[in-house]
């Protein structure tokens, strides 16, 4: 019988093994990251202040709708095959192999947006001064995004056309995320501190740690009662 | 009865059915009562505001939707926690009842103060703090009403739009405070309430009676929304089919 870390880490393990596995899938919000970048670029204007004006706001929203398509896939496979029910079974106590999936989902989403977000800022003619604050703010408060989002796949995994509801189960859930990491990297930019708000966006995500994995742990086994 | 029995009967849908009755009838007459009373008072006897005139009167409708209407989430957040730890049918039928409710009741407020703001500040709409919340607590209660009617399964619906609405009242303060924060960001725009810092009584308490009202409406409309989710959920029991065998041969409540 292995132990709680144990448990996690295999499954986060195994995650991390089918992410490779299934790479195109993996990058596929990516690319739509930047592909509405690209189509902001084209719909607002070109011109450097403008579209470096709107860059904190467009960079999180369009962060907010990928992080959405990605999580549409996270338990959909693992429910389809019947691992999940498997998972929720056996796994005592049954939060971990969530938390395994979720981190496994935040490495492929939250962070690697983070990590994307330079060539982003780039794109989008965000000052390079606030570039370090806009990568801390996507860091710090991504993970909220790929919990709460979690629910909502949780409980849209069993419907047959669950993508359009999830997020209108999520996107509200999102806006303090939004207001607190936009608003963060526009302060920024007029120079202003912004400690508070890095501070809220960790206790948003802080919080949604705390409660999510259960909500995600009830929200499966509902789900599977219905198959 | 102590609270206690109380709990353990609220289990079962026959009493809550027979004992609600009553108060039904009493809750609809008080809100009848109550909103006529107030929005008569409200609307024809309270002075008008020496800034805004008569468009002040809106209020009378605005604030109460507004109140019941965040009331009502907190509700469906207390049916939810009930419904996922003690199982409680009627937990689940509340649930489903005040989610119309609910969402009328934003959609009312987030239209009176749209309807408040063209005469007063000008324009149809404004990204003031409460009214941007409100617009979020409309696609709340907008997301709850799109889980049940896409999940099959009534039992299953229930438990997951408890879960749903649990998430939603942990979340609604952080919404509201980063909301606020927000305003304060984008200065420029800003409009507050400019409500005269002491409104005199013959404003106010018509006001009061309205909200009182409202919620009367809220406990009538819950009940008769519970009693018509009984009769249907429970309809192939003997008690519903004696109850409807009596009321076809022209008996009472």
């Amino acid at each position: 019988m292995k132990g709680p870390v144990g448990v996690f880490l295999g499954q986060l393990r195994r995650e991390l093994v089918a992410a490779l596995r299934s790479l195109q899938e993996v990058l596929n919000p990516l690319v739509f990251l930047f592909l509405a970048i690209t189509l902001f670029a084209l719909g607002v204007g070109v011109e450097p202040e403008t579209l470096g004006r709107y860059a904190p706001g467009i960079i999180w929203v369009l962060v907010l709708l990928s992080n959405l398509l990605a999580l549409e896939g996270l338990f959909r496979r693992d429910y389809d095959d019947g691992t999940l029910e498997q998972m929720v079974l056996l796994g005592r106590p049954g939060f971990l192999p969530v938390l395994a999936k979720v981190t496994a989902q935040w490495l492929f989403s939250g962070l690697a947006m983070t990590v994307l977000a330079p060539l982003a800022a780039l794109l989008l003619f965000l000052p390079g001064e606030v570039l370090g604050i806009t990568m801390l703010t996507l860091l710090v408060g991504s993970p909220a995004l790929t919990l709460l989002g979690a629910v909502g796949a949780a409980l849209t995994v069993g419907l047959k056309r669950g993508g359009v509801l999830l997020a209108l189960l999520i996107l509200p859930l999102y806006v303090p995320t939004l207001i607190f990491g936009a608003g963060a990297v526009t302060l920024a930019m007029a120079g202003v501190d912004v400690t508070a708000q890095v501070y809220w966006l960790m206790a948003v995500s802080m919080l949604a740690l705390t409660v999510a994995p259960f909500a995600v742990q009830a929200a499966l086994r509902i789900s599977l009662e219905q198959s | 009865m102590t609270l206690k029995e109380l709990w353990h009967r609220l289990g079962s849908p026959r009493w809550f059915y027979r004992f609600s009755g009553p108060w039904h009838v009493a809750l609809g007459v008080l809100a009848a009562l109550l909103l006529t009373a107030g929005t008569v008072w409200g609307l024809v006897f309270a002075p008008p505001d020496y800034q805004q005139g008569e468009s002040f009167r809106i209020i009378y409708v605005h604030v109460p939707s507004a109140i019941v209407a965040q009331s009502a989430y907190l509700l469906m957040g207390a049916a939810g926690l009930v419904l996922l730890v003690w199982r409680m049918k009627l937990a689940d039928m509340v649930l489903a009842a005040t989610v119309p409710f609910g969402m009328t009741m934003t959609a009312l407020a987030l239209f009176s103060g749209a309807a408040w703001g063209k005469p007063t500040w000008g324009t149809w709409w404004v990204w003031d703090a409460r009214i941007t919340s409100m617009l979020v607590l409309l696609f709340l209660y907008m997301g709850l009403y799109a889980l049940r009617q896409a999940i099959p399964r009534q039992e299953t619906a229930g438990r997951a739009c408890a879960v749903l609405a649990l998430v939603g009242v942990i979340n609604i303060p952080i919404i509201k405070y980063s909301v606020d924060w927000w305003l304060t960001l984008h200065q420029g725009a800003t409009f507050t309430l400019t409500e005269p810092p002491s409104m005199p009584p013959q404003m106010w308490i018509p006001l009061a009676i309205n909200v009182l009202g409202v919620y009367c409406l809220f406990g009538a409309n819950l009940i008769g929304r519970l009693r018509v989710e009984i009769l249907e959920r429970e309809q192939g029991t003997q008690w519903v089919r004696e109850l409807v065998a009596r009321q076809a041969a022209g008996g009472g409540r």
